[in-house]
This record gives structure tokens, sequence and C-alpha cells, in this order.
């Protein structure tokens, strides 16, 4: 026998690891053994592995030397040692990019997947289907039909998983091999196979027993099978919510036997759920709550977990999820710990009084030597604890916070945010125990985690903002994130010339200017610009410091500053209000993009912001939605927004290129119901004196071919319909496009709001299910969509006015215009702001959409700027 | 940590890997090709992985938005590693059902030198285990029927030879005693021994 490793290598001084001053060279030269007769597997197995080590290290493998190595290995072929094979499909796979010509295989691979051996099939078809390109799959595809269905699961299961793989390849294809897929899963195929297993017992010697026990096992637990064809048949059917209906009821009553093919059945079912907002009462819901006495640990926590993350889930449903989560929490196994008490914390973050019953157990959990379990028990103890059991509480966190990994550190730093707006008397402690972690170490998440949870604070709690902005500011002496940095001196500049003493902050803020890089100190010479035009008294001081900025090295500091400087000097409070406090009200890349349209197109007119707003406005009105949101903690891209990308599109549209540039475009409406034949919904993009309905329809019947689809509107008001321009073609579960051009009345100026009937018309053309391929003749049809509505607010765009008392200021009285309304229909102040807030499209300003509590009278700063370029912004009090 | 239920999907494992003991990669897989694309990102997120779990066995652990279950042998560390929302314990089932076949062909022998002596074993039976993140199998006993791979029966491994060594050196050492001295002393010497 040959030794299993030269004795070359055991010299080479490797230790006890033999590959590891492997030369890509050495073993590549070693690779040309595979062209001597006869193969001497052994040597060839130990060079394969050793091409697969490297690979698996990193090493690069060039094309030619890899291509050459992968064609000499295609020799190895020929033996019939079956480790040896089974490690050249292995290394197909991995060469599968970095060799040319792997097709080269195609044949050897479709033998070994139809061949005999069983042992060789499954792997046989994964590797075939990796080398496979679009090209190829026509001419693979009977084998892989055939394999699916293959009385053999490992076979069948390697065939599902790889067509799942495919899938994204070549959706088309696959798509064809459902019905072989639904074979695969119903489980009357291995039902006749066990009944043929068990004549053979019966009619063969007992000699033959082990021969048949193991193809009794592979039968009669074919665990995955039905796991992989529910995962592909829900992939290939996702978007067909009948079709996936139909499937749930079929798994759900016949039972499965694999607890992932559970796991799996659990999933599609509340995401069915979620989509259908059906009711706690459906069948689907009853199906996972019986999962919730599944046998499996595995699938019990599915269940829980599923009906833990459903929207609107009553306490009493609840319940039975979380007493099955209680359980686990004492389980000795930590991963089943660590989920439960991790799926619980979940649950207290909506529902804390569900969870008060497992305190106890989360109190065990403290100790957890799995510092990861320990910290959630306790973050989901401050949620669900009374207020006394916070001090006790934080004592104990603070003891172990240094050893806990950073992603805990910010779990730790949510729940403290979360229990300063449940109890706002603690903030005190709370700021002491943050600004104490912002102290320590760690990396930028948990800062800025940090930093968010004291901005939040001090906008909760006035009180609390001269402490907040004080540990901030002892934060930036010695903050290496940048991007924290400049986020805080914003927050002083905004924040700190209100406060009784704004002077201290100056000194932070001059320290930064001299110390820290450009970006930084540009953001100080802002903050400070933002003092001197607030606090007269500042002024002469900061003026001074303003000239000494004016000498920086970096050009961008010293723009800001110059600039500031003569603005400052004017002292003029409308000036002011427009250059230092309110700034820009355009987005980047909005004002990117006309700047550069504006260099393509050379003038002899100076670029001027006051002919853009038009087309850089409507992108401010995304950055302003995104505000409210902007507790997701992701940091806003500049990438271009939702309305730039529709005004590409409509620009495409030769009909509507002489609209001008567009202002705003609304949320898609709904004019169908979500499960219907045809969905269809609609965005209302409005113009200077037209707006445009663009009609984004669905066609969900697969035996039918739509073309040259158009909506007929009908207006109740003065609006005229000018020009349809229809979608030419709608395919099985393609969306297609549709839009209405209508012109708005223009010697009404006030008739802003209209209702329009809508009515789809388009040719139906019947086709086969299978192919997509359609009928020579087809027919008119119609079909009635919901009304749709054009109101106030579509003609409203929200403008953003950070300082909103400078901007009233600004505008100035004799704009001003006072009108009193009565709201007889609402009750509460909260719910008058709100319809007020989405009746109007207006931008709310400075947080006052939130009213406080106890009050019987609030104002309501709206800002917003309406079609013909007018600023309007709206001051209302009840 | 984000909520959010999971999109159903059979792409369970992001990647698996292991590692000796002083945290090298002796094999990895990384099935997401958006999780680490480039080798420098999956092995500074070996080493991080490394860093924050081989001093304690806890079985499960968080780190940069990944759930990763592991488990230590000897000298080797093993991981799976899947997406945060992840129910943890198919996880396990996958990291159990690696291990355990492992175990089988390595002859509970589950320590560096016999792993390397047996890689190829070891790529097959990831191999089988996991396909393009897919879980393919978590029965053992089924992993080790399919993979049909037996760790070399060689008598002369390194440990083995030692072993003899030292026996045979304890044999003519006690022979000589016997001349020496009398059986008593023998006797007293091996209950020393």
């Amino acid at each position: 026998m040959i030794k299993k490793f030269d004795k070359k290598d055991e010299e080479a001084g490797s230790g006890s690891n033999p590959f590891q001053h492997l030369e890509k060279s050495a073993v590549l030269q070693e690779a040309r053994i595979f062209n001597e007769t006869p193969i001497n597997p052994r040597r060839c197995l130990h060079i394969l592995t050793k091409i697969i080590y490297l690979l698996n290290q990193g090493e690069h493998f060039g094309t030619t030397e890899a291509t050459e190595a992968f064609f000499a290995m295609t020799r190895l072929f020929q033996s019939n040692d079956q480790t040896l094979r089974r490690m050249c499909y292995l290394t197909i796979k991995e060469m599968a990019n970095i060799s040319e010509d792997v097709i080269i295989v195609t044949s050897s691979l479709t033998k070994d997947m139809t061949g005999k051996e069983d042992v060789y099939r499954g792997p046989a078809i994964r590797a075939l289907c990796r080398i496979t390109d679009t090209t190829m799959l026509q001419a693979i595809e009977r084998y892989m039909k055939q394999a699916i269905v293959d009385k053999v699961p490992s076979v069948s299961s390697s065939a599902l998983v790889s067509s799942l793989h495919m899938v994204k390849m070549s959706y088309d294809v696959v798509k064809r091999w459902v019905n072989e897929a639904q074979e695969a899963a119903s489980s009357d195929n291995i039902m006749v196979q066990v009944g043929m297993v068990l004549v053979w017992l019966f009619i063969c010697p007992p000699s033959c027993f082990s021969f048949i026990y193991p193809c009794l096992y592979h039968v009669m637990f074919p665990m995955h099978l039905q796991y992989h064809a529910l995962g592909l048949l829900y992939h290939l059917r996702k978007n067909d919510r009948l079709a996936v209906t139909k499937m749930l009821n079929k798994f759900t009553k016949s039972g499965l036997k694999s607890p992932f093919a559970y796991c799996m059945l659990i999933r599609i079912a509340s995401k069915l759920l979620e989509e259908t907002e059906g009711g706690h009462d459906s069948p689907l819901f009853d199906f996972i709550e019986s999962c919730l006495r599944n046998k499996h640990e595995m699938v019990v926590y599915e269940a829980a977990s599923a009906i833990v993350h459903m929207p609107n889930c009553t306490a009493r449903e609840l319940a039975p999820a979380v007493s099955v989560l209680q359980l686990f929490c004492s389980s000795p196994k930590a991963a089943l710990r660590y989920a439960a008490v991790r799926t619980l914390n979940k649950v207290a973050m909506k529902h804390p009084s569900a969870v008060t019953a497992c305190n106890l157990d989360l109190e065990n959990l403290i100790t957890d030597s799995n510092r990861s379990i320990a910290t959630l028990a306790i973050t989901t103890l401050l949620k669900t604890g009374s207020e006394s059991s916070v001090d006790r509480l934080m004592k104990q966190i603070s003891s172990f916070v240094s050893e806990i990994s950073d992603e805990f550190k910010v779990v730790v730093v949510q729940a403290i945010s979360a229990l300063c707006q449940k109890y706002p008397r603690k903030h005190s402690v709370m700021m002491n125990f943050l600004s104490n972690m912002l102290r320590d170490d760690g990396g930028f998440e948990y800062k800025r985690a940090i930093v968010d949870c004291i901005i939040s604070i001090i906008e909760e709690n006035p009180e609390s903002k001269e402490t907040g902005l004080a540990h901030l500011c002892e934060f930036i002496e010695d903050c290496e994130h940048t991007v924290l940095a400049t986020k805080i001196l914003h927050l002083l500049g905004k924040e700190g010339p209100r406060t009784p003493s704004p002077s201290k902050y100056i000194r932070f803020i001059f320290n930064r200017v001299v110390l820290e890089s450009e970006a930084v100190r540009a953001a100080a010479v802002s903050a400070l610009a933002k003092f001197g035009a607030q606090n007269d008294d500042l002024l002469p001081s900061v003026l001074v410091l303003m000239q000494r900025c004016m000498m920086d090295s970096d050009d961008e500091v010293r723009d800001r500053a110059t600039f500031y400087m003569n603005v400052l000097q004017q002292k003029q409070k409308a000036l002011n209000a427009a250059y230092i406090f309110n700034g820009l009200s355009v987005s980047v890349p909005g004002l990117e993009k006309s700047l550069h349209q504006y260099t393509l197109e050379p003038s002899e007119k100076p670029f001027d912001m006051k002919t853009v707003p038009l087309a850089t406005a409507p992108i401010t009105e995304q950055k302003t939605e995104i505000a409210p949101v902007a507790t997701s903690k992701l940091p806003e891209k500049p990438a271009p927004s939702r309305q730039d990308i529709y005004q590409e599109q409509l620009a495409g549209i030769p009909e509507f290129q002489s609209l001008g540039p567009l202002f705003k475009s609304s949320e898609p409406v709904q004019l169908t119901e979500a499960e219907t034949e045809y969905v269809v919904r609609c965005i209302k993009h409005t113009f200077a004196t037209h707006m445009v309905f663009q009609f984004d329809c669905t066609n969900t019947l697969n035996d039918q071919l739509l073309q040259r689809v158009l909506v007929q509107m009908e207006p109740s008001e003065a609006y005229e319909v000018v020009h349809h321009v229809p979608a030419p073609s709608l395919p099985y579960n393609q969306p297609g496009s549709s839009y209405t051009l209508v012109r708005l009345p223009d010697d009404d100026p006030t008739a802003v709001s209209c209702t329009f009937s809508c009515t789809m018309k388009y040719l139906v053309r019947d086709c086969d299910p299978n192919t997509g391929e359609p009928d020579d003749d087809g027919y008119d049809d119609e079909y009635v969509l919901e009304d749709l509505e054009v109101t106030v607010a579509d003609h409203i765009q929200k403008v953003l006015k950070p300082n909103f008392g400078a901007a009233w200021e600004e505008v100035g009285d004799e704009f001003e215009k006072e009108e009193t309304f009565a709201l007889a229909s609402v009750r509460t102040l909260e719910e008058a702001v709100n319809n007020i807030v989405s009746f109007l499209g207006m931008q709310p300003c400075e947080r006052s959409d939130k009213v406080p509590e106890n009050k019987n009278s609030h104002v309501l700063f709206l800002a917003g700027m309406n079609l013909p370029d007018i600023y309007f912004i709206l001051k209302g009090s009840e | 940590m984000d909520s959010g239920a999971l999109e159903p999907s059979l792409y369970t494992v992001k990647a698996v890997f292991i590692l000796d003991n002083d945290g090298n990669r002796l094999l990895s897989k990384y099935y997401d090709p958006d999780l680490y694309p480039s080798m420098k990102e999956q092995k500074n997120f070996e080493k991080n992985v490394f860093n924050k779990t081989h001093k304690a066995d806890n079985e499960i652990a968080f780190l940069e938005g990944m759930t990763i279950v592991y488990k230590s042998s000897i000298d080797l560390f093993f991981y799976v590693v899947g997406s945060a929302q992840e129910n943890e314990l198919m996880l396990m089932a996958v990291l159990n059902c690696l291990f355990e076949s492992l175990s089988q062909i390595l002859r509970k022998n589950v320590e560096r030198r016999c792993l390397l002596d047996n890689l190829d074993g070891v790529f097959l039976v990831v191999d089988e285990i996991i396909d393009g993140g897919v879980i393919l199998e978590s029965d053992p006993q089924q992993v080790v029927e399919k993979v049909n791979y037996r760790a070399d029966d060689n008598p002369l491994s390194e440990q083995s030879v030692a072993q003899v060594i030292k026996n045979a050196l304890a044999f003519t050492k006690a022979l000589s005693l016997i001349h020496m001295h009398t059986i008593y002393h023998t006797l007293k010497l091996f209950k020393i021994l």
C-alpha cells in the first residue's frame, strides 16, 4: 500500500500540517501523473486534495494553468475508484469559474447521473448543474426532469436543489419542471417504494438482508426530499398566491417527515398570512399554532418565532408561544436558550406585559456563562420590569458590559433608548450610564448607537438637554469617527444657541477647528456661524474666530468661513435665516444632476438656483419623508431618489417631454383588490400644467396575454384628458405601465381636487399556460377599476425648514393671511394635527406634529411649496 | 439584530468553516456571494470569530450581524454561520451533523492531524451536508453512507508509533530489572509506575 503522504511532504518541515507549505506550481507539476497509465488512484486523489486545499486557501489560479489541470483531471474519469471520482466532481465544482471550457465534462457527468451507481448520481447532478449555462440547459432538461422524479431520494434531492440554484439563471426553463417537483413532493411515490421493498424483504433469503436494509432506510426516511421539493415549488410559485395557498393546504393536511420542511412551511404560511392580512382565525394560523406541539424543538421554536413576529398579535394569541419559549429558557442547550431569549426580547419590544410571566426564568439567565444570553436576558428584563428594578439591572449590566461584543452593546443601548421613552424620569441614570459607555472603547456602530440614543433623549426631555450636550462635547474632544463628530457639531449648532449659556459650547467647537481633519473643521465653522447668527452678544467673538478660520489650509473650510463672515457682517435677520439656519433645501443628487445638465448646454445666463427648484425640489420630499423613519438608523445615502427614477422614465416617453420638470410623484394607490385577475396601482405625477397618471398593471392569469392596455379616465371636474400611452403587451406576471395625460384646468385655480372613474381597456389573447404561446386572434375587453382621487396634497411639495421661526420672519407680514377654520369632526388635538398634515401634504417643522399630552392648544408649523413656485408656510393653532 | 420575519427560502447556511487552534483556516466554504466576497474579508471574519469564541465554549455567538454556532474538539474549531434571523436550531442541526459525520469517518479522532490526513473525506462530507447553502442532509448516518469513505487503517500512525516505542522501552527496562533485582523490587517498581 502506498503511504498516504509521501516522504517528501513529511520532510518539508511543515510540522503536523502536510499542506502548510504547498507550492502551487509544484502541485500543478505533480498533476502530470494524471496522464500516466495505469492511473494510480491513491496518488491522484492526494493531488486533487492538494488542489482543492489550495483553492480553499485563496490561492489564485491563472486561467491557463487551471484549464490545463482541469483537462488533465478529466482523464481520471477512466478510473473506477469511488472516492477519486467524487473528488473529481468536487474539483469540477471548484474550478467551474476559473477554468475554460468546463462543459467538456458534460457527457461524462450525464453518463454518471443516469448510470447504475447510485453513489455517483447525486453528486454528478450537482456538479453538472454547476457548469451548465443557459445555452446548455435545454440539452440536459430531459435528464433533470427524470432525476427529479427518480426513486432514489438522494438523486431526487440533488436534482431539486440544483434546480433551485438554476432558477436564478433561467427561471423560464426551470418553471417547466414544476410538475416533476410536485410529483417528488407527493408522498404516493414514496409509499409505492416502501411497498416494493417490503415485498423484497419477504421473498429474499435472510442473507440478503444486509443489502436490503440500506434500501429500506433510504425509502423510509427520505427526510429532506419533501423539504427540497417544497423549497423549489415555493420559489417557482411565490408570485402566484392562489397556487401557494393550495400547496400549503395540501402539505399541512398530509403532514411531513422532515422538521426542516415544517420550518419552511411555517415561514410560507406566516408570509402568506402577512400578505393577505388574514385574520388569526384562518386555518393557516391554526396550522402554525399546532406546530407549537410538534415533537421537534426546531419546529416548535420556528412556530413560536413566527407567531411573535406577526403584526397585530393579541396577548392571548401570544401566550402559548411565550410559554414554550419560557420552557426553552431552562434548556441545557445554549443555542436553544439563546434562541428563546432572543425571541422573548423581541416580544418585549411590543408586548412587555406578555413576557412578565417569564421574568423569573430571565432572572436566572442573567448569570449565564454565555454573555450573549445574559445580555439579552437583562435587556428583556429592562423592558418588562418595573421602574424600581431599573437601577439594579443597570448595575448588573455595567459589571460585564466590557466583556460582551459590540453587537450586544448596541442591543443594550437600544434597550436603554426604549427605557428612556418609557420612564422619562430615569433619564439622569441613563445619561450617566451612556456617558460611561461613550468613554469605553468600541467600534463605530456602537458609538453611533450611543450618540443616537443621547440625541433622542435630548429631544424627548428638554431638561436633559444641557447634560446631554455636555457629554457629547466631551466625546468629540476625543472622537476618531468623522461622521459622529460632524453630526454632533451640527446638533450643537442647532441646539446650542438656544440654551441659557451658549458661550460655553464655543470653546468645544473652536477646539475642533484647531485639531481635527478637514471635514470636521468645516462642520465646526458652520456650527460657529449659527451661534453668531442667533446670539448678538456672541457675534463679535464669533467674527474674530471666523477671521482665523479664513486662514485655514483647506479650501472648503476657508470658503465656508469667508461666506459666513460676509453674511454675518450684514447683520440682517432675513439673510441669516436663508443662508445660515435653513441652508439649501434641495437634495444633493438633484442639484448635481441639474448642474450637470447646465454644463451640457452652455448658456449665457448664469446658473440660477431659482430656476431649478422645480427640477430639484421634488427630490427634497424624498429626504424629508425619510426623516421621520430615520430611527431605523441606516445612513442616508445620496442615491438617486424614487422621484429621479420616475423623472427619467417619463422623460423617455416622447409625449411627455414638453411637460417640463416633474414637480411631485405620489405614493402608489391600489386601484384593485390585491387578489384579482389584474392588479393595478396608480402613481400620480404632477407637472406645472398637467398631471400624468402612471398605471402599473400586472396580469396574474397565466392563460392570457393582454395587449394595448390603456386606462380610460372620466373626470368629475374640468380636467381634460389629453392623451393615452397604452402598454403594448402584458404577458403573465410581468408588470407593465400605461400612462394617461391630463391637463389641469387653468381658468379655475381653486379646482384642485377631482375624482376620476377609471376603466381598463385591452385586447385579450388566450395562450397556453405552459409555453406562453398566444392564440392568433383576440377580443376586446374592459375591467372597471376603483375611483382615483386627486387632492390638495398632490399639488403641494413638502419643504423642510429646520428653523421655522427664521423662515417665518423671512416671508414677512405683508404675505400673511389669517383665517379660522373649525374642525368639527375631530375630537382630539392629535387627531386634528394628523388630519391636517395628511390633508395638506405639507412638512411639519420643529417636531410640531407631536402634541404634548394634556394640552388644549397647540401650534403646528407646516412648510410646503405650491406649483407656481410659491413657498407658503402655515402656522396653525387651536 | 433587526426584527422581521424570514423570507421563506432553503438558503439557510451562509458559511461553514473549520479552523485549527491557532485560528488558521483548514476548510471554509462561503455560500452567499454577497457575504464577504473577497478572501481578505473572509479571513478577517474568521479571525474575528475565532478571537471571540476560542476561549469559552459557548456554543453560540452573534458577530458582525451573523448568528454563529460552533463546537470545538481537541485542536479543531467547527463553525456554521447563518443570518441574524435564522432558526438557530437549524444551524445547530447542521453543525451536529458535520461533527458526527466527521467523527465517524475519522474514527473518533477528531483532531487536526487526523483531519488533515483525511482531508478528501472531509471535503466530501461537507459537500454532502450543504450544497450552495441549502441543507442537503442532516443525518450523519446518511452522510457517512453516501460519502462511503473510511479513514486509513494505518497501524503506524504517528501516535501509535510513539506508543509502540514507549512500550518496548518499558519492557526492556523491566527485563534488565529482573536481572538486577528481586521480583519483589520489580513489583514495587510496577506499583510506582
